[in-house]
């Protein structure tokens, strides 16, 4: 056949068979076209007919999203309603980095904006960056008026920045109160780990001390959530559901706002604690510890120069003294020495000559002074050394470990918060399992005066003194009216709270009586008579506990504050008091010292009940009273009837 | 006396599938860019179509058969503005593929480099009508077609330089190469790819990232997986009947991307279902038999040539596209043609649509 290679159609050959494409090319293309079509038809039909469900599914995972609704925790009042600590609606700033074009060219705009250095926001970033994208960053918390117009204004340039209403917790300013309530902060990975608090998420905010820990399931209530649909930045563009928040609940603690600030104010500028308690129900009235922290700042992000602060404090900011300072608790121990002797039948009949001290198993004993004729009368206001030096020799270490025991020392009061602390209550089976070693007689002549081995907190010392001055009616401390937790709460915190709780001892009221006047007599004519309130019926005992021994002391340096720990426990009236007080003045030198605060605490309590109420049962001259166990006469173990409420 | 041509021939049915079809386009760029930065390219589609009829009706008054005269000097064209388009081509999304002309506009010439290519292959072919194709002439008609397709993979922009095989394939397949050379080829071919894919040295690292990815969409959701598995979310979930115009959850919460382009039959299905998607697909059908059709009652070898290639590029992109939205093809980024949105494919769907119409014309000519 002629071909030709012109392409002018008018050249074209009058045959026109190679100039067409053969019908079965054109049909085999037909079926190719149909083919590939039926091949994408089933493609579609796996997806969307059979597949259909399963990928709605993913559809809806991928737009709705569970935004939590916070729960406003709940607020804290003083034991007559007034607010200690608060809520405050706050705003912080958040960098959503999907939403980041070009971070170098937006960062000084930020940084002049959110008043935060470049470097560290660059640092802050640095820390997400191993975690997922879409995750928010928190670039400020609790930022000003200012800065959320900033945000505003600059929505179009720096859409990366998102802000988010929070509620934050506003304490009292100054650190006060600040160990009782304690503070907020976000969940540890320890906690986290601890079936206890299974139900924690990461990033929620907990109590971490104090009463916000101890009672974080009331206070904290229940988030709610919102579903909202979103688009793959995470921008809501509307939403389906809510489940509201449960509001936590608002609590009521014992603590008495007028005493907690008079308690305050006597401890300022000095280190130590303070606790006062009613030992007829065991509400404490007030708790301090000093130096404190300030809580507000643990609430929003922690700044390093502030938590370095805390961290190198030699004196422990964090730590909450009353209970956990476990120190020697010096003559204070001796009220306790008093029932075990007096009980045991000892030192009613016991009189010792004191010359400045005296000698037992070859060496020698101080006492401060030169008593002279001492008996029990006097031995407990003067603290004579030397008839305790003599009445723990009589009774041997484990008779009086008995009684300390039995009193609450070396073991938690198993007061409401956490982190209590034991202390230590020797005796020949406490030194045989902690030291594998005999007990030596030689050793309970210190513990006689509360010194050796003996330590207590001032929560110990101060519901020892509740129970003796009670006549031996124990109450356990707490924070929180019982009233004002659900019934099954409070059996669950008084288990995670083991102590020594409520209990009773025996003691006859003879010796309940005597024990009581010669505290009295403490504040009268005895060692903290400086510390006399004038038409009050106070009673005490002061107590000045050397914190090393003396030939340490003698070895030591200089450098170091030898000065003796200033104790002192006290309470009014003398006889089924109202109030006890217990001071713990960290070198304060002297026992008398302590007692003058404690006095500060007493007075403010009765002038204030007085204005309240004319309560008569403080007044000077104590009327005639039977023990909080109102027992009769011989009868020493009947059971104890409950206080009537005031 | 040779008739005159008239629009009495023009092919009517098939402009009326074509502007069905691209109406549905431009509602699903519309819905897909409701909320998006991206509202309004379904006006700016509507003037692209509008420029496209223009241009389809005056292609279709040219004679093809003058085109076809020319063709060599296009070709040379084609190949510098493809050179040009390396040296001083603008950057966008990681590939020189635009010319920016004063004024503002953006011209993609590896687009209209496609229609280039159909013409030359036919006027080739055409010169070796009814002739049994040796290896030289196999060799030559595939340089025809592999130096463009070398210059835009330079660019680099796979997806536009794939397109390019199809018509070289059709007119092999036209031009009448034996089934002992396709056997051949194939294995040759084989074999080059398959030492490619070891030494994995000859593909860019996203674009292995791709195919990885097509292989097992789950196993890096947030990256290169993250297309497909949210096409494949958007086709899936819109189920028998659709979610309902406007109402997609991937396509309006921005969770697909690019749904007004390479992934609008992905929007498309998810709102108006496996039915809708049906329709989109029988039209599709419509247009290429009717096509087909044309190229079977075309006056000579050149104007099937022609028409075939087309439908070879229009089969060739909705297989790559549709395949890839629902998962039978990685993601290469070839548009829909008549779907998606885009000048450039407008323009060489229409004059590509309007030789046709011409060469419909035309038939009775002889």
């Amino acid at each position: 056949m002629e071909l030709t290679h012109h392409i002018d159609p008018n050249d074209l050959g009058p045959n026109g068979k190679a100039e067409k494409i053969s019908a079965g090319k054109l049909h085999a293309a037909q079926y190719v076209v149909a083919f590939i079509l039926i091949v994408l038809i089933t493609g579609l039909w796996r997806l969307q007919v059979l597949g259909a469900d399963n990928f709605r599914a993913l559809a809806e995972a991928n737009r709705i999203r569970k935004v939590p609704i916070l729960a406003p925790r709940g607020r804290l009042f003083d034991r007559e309603g007034r607010l200690l600590v608060d809520n405050y609606p706050s705003v912080s700033c958040y960098l959503l980095r999907e939403q980041v074009k070009d971070l170098d060219v937006d960062l000084p705009l930020i940084s002049q904006g959110l008043h935060i250095p470049i470097e560290q926001i660059q640092a802050t970033i640095r820390r997400y960056q191993i975690a997922p994208k879409y995750q928010p960053i928190p670039l400020k918390q609790d930022i000003s008026p200012d800065e959320q117009a900033f945000i505003a204004a600059h929505r179009d340039e720096l859409p990366e920045l998102e802000t988010l209403d929070e509620q934050r917790r506003l304490y009292p300013r100054d650190g006060f109160a600040a160990h009782l309530i304690g503070y907020v902060g976000e969940v540890s990975e320890q906690m986290l780990d601890d079936p206890r608090y299974a139900f924690y998420s990461p990033g929620d905010v907990v109590g971490r001390s104090g009463v916000e820990q101890t009672y974080d399931a009331l206070l904290r209530g229940k988030d709610g959530s919102r579903d909202v649909i979103v688009n793959s930045h995470g921008k809501e563009l509307g939403h389906l559901g809510q489940e509201l928040a449960i509001p936590g609940k608002d609590l009521k603690l014992t603590i008495d706002l007028d005493l907690q600030i008079a308690a305050e104010k006597a401890l300022d500028g000095k280190n130590g604690a303070i606790v006062a308690m009613d030992p007829h129900t065991g509400e404490i009235l007030a708790m301090v510890s000093r130096p404190t922290f300030d809580p507000n700042q643990f609430s929003v992000r922690l700044t390093k120069n502030y938590w370095n602060e805390i961290l190198t404090n030699p004196d422990h900011p964090l730590l909450n003294k009353s209970l956990q300072a476990q120190l020697a608790p010096g003559s204070t121990f001796k009220i306790i020495m008093s029932v075990a002797g007096l009980q045991e039948n000892v030192a009613q009949t016991m009189h010792v000559s004191c010359n400045g001290g005296a000698e037992f198993y070859g060496h020698f004993y101080a006492c401060d002074k030169h008593h002279g004729a001492v008996d029990i009368n006097n031995a407990i206001p003067y603290s004579c050394d030397t008839f305790y030096y003599t009445l723990a020799n009589r009774l041997g270490i484990d008779t009086i470990a008995k009684y300390a025991t039995s009193v609450g020392l070396g073991q938690k009061t198993g007061i409401d918060l956490p982190d209590e602390v034991t202390g230590t209550m020797p005796s020949t089976a406490w030194k045989l399992k902690t030291q594998h070693d005999k007990w030596f007689a030689g050793e309970t002549i210190s513990v006689g005066i509360g010194q050796g081995a003996v330590t207590a907190t001032p929560m110990q010392l101060a519901r020892a003194l509740s129970g003796i001055a009670s006549g031996g009616v124990f109450r356990r401390p707490h924070v929180v009216f019982a009233d004002e937790i659900p019934s099954e709460m409070q059996q669950a915190i008084q288990e995670s709270f083991p102590g020594s709780g409520e209990a009773t001892i025996p003691l006859t009221t003879e010796n309940w009586e005597l024990i009581t006047d010669a505290m009295a007599a403490v504040t009268t004519t005895g060692t903290a008579a400086e510390a006399h309130l004038e038409g009050i019926d106070f009673a005490g005992k002061t107590g000045t506990a050397q914190v090393i021994g003396h030939d340490a002391l003698a070895k030591t340096n200089k450098g170091h504050n030898t000065q003796p720990n200033a104790w002192f426990v006290g309470m009014a009236p003398r006889r089924n008091p109202d109030i006890v007080v217990a001071v713990l003045w960290e070198h304060g030198n002297w026992g008398n010292n302590s007692a003058k605060l404690a006095a500060q605490i007493i007075d403010a309590y009765v002038n204030k009940q007085r204005k309240r109420d004319n309560n008569i049962r403080i007044a000077a001259t104590p009327e005639p009273s039977k023990p909080e166990a109102a027992k009769p006469e011989a009868d020493s173990n009947a059971t104890p009837t409950v206080p009537s409420a005031e | 006396m040779p008739r005159l041509s008239s629009y009495r021939d023009f092919d009517w049915v098939l402009l009326g599938f074509v502007l069905l079809l691209s109406l549905i386009s431009v509602l699903e760029i519309k819905s897909a860019t409701l909320h998006t930065k991206f509202h309004g390219f379904d006006h700016k589609q509507i003037q692209f179509l509008a420029g496209g009829l223009f241009l389809m009706f005056v292609i279709s008054l040219i004679d093809y058969h003058r085109l076809i005269d020319i063709i060599h000097w296009a070709y040379g064209v084609s190949i510098l503005s493809l050179v040009a388009v390396l040296i001083v081509g603008t950057k966008v999304l990681g590939g020189r593929r635009w010319i920016k002309f004063p004024g503002g506009i953006h011209f993609q010439p590896s687009e209209w480099v496609k229609l280039v290519l159909i013409l030359a292959v036919a006027r080739y072919f055409w010169g070796l009508a009814g002739k049994e194709l040796t290896w030289g002439d196999i060799g030559k008609a595939a340089a025809m077609i592999i130096v463009p397709m070398a210059l835009v993979l330079k660019q680099p922009d796979l997806g536009t330089a794939l397109t390019y095989l199809p018509i070289l394939i059709c007119g092999l397949f036209l031009g009448g190469i034996r089934f002992k050379q396709v056997g051949l080829v194939l294995l040759a071919l084989a074999l080059i790819g398959g030492v490619a894919w070891k030494s994995g040295k000859h593909l860019k690292p996203y674009q292995q990232a791709r195919i990885n990815a097509f292989m097992d969409p789950d196993s890096d959701p947030r990256g290169s997986g993250y297309q497909i598995r949210q096409s494949l979310i958007a086709v899936g979930s819109g189920g028998i009947w659709g979610k309902g115009a406007n109402k997609g959850t991937q396509t309006q919460g921005d969770f697909l991307p690019i749904p007004y382009t390479d992934f609008i039959f992905a929007a498309f299905c998810e709102e108006h279902g496996f039915v809708g998607a049906i329709g989109v697909l029988l039209l599709y059908f419509l247009i290429l038999m009717r096509l087909i059709q044309n190229a079977q009652t075309a006056s000579d070898l050149p104007g099937s040539f022609i028409i075939m290639g087309v439908v070879a590029v229009i089969v060739f992109q909705i297989a790559v596209n549709v395949g890839m939205v629902v998962g039978l093809m990685p993601v290469t980024g070839i548009p829909l043609p008549l779907l998606s949105y885009g000048g450039s494919s407008v323009l060489f769907t229409f004059l590509s649509l309007g030789i046709v119409m011409n060469i419909r014309m035309r038939r009775f000519v002889n």
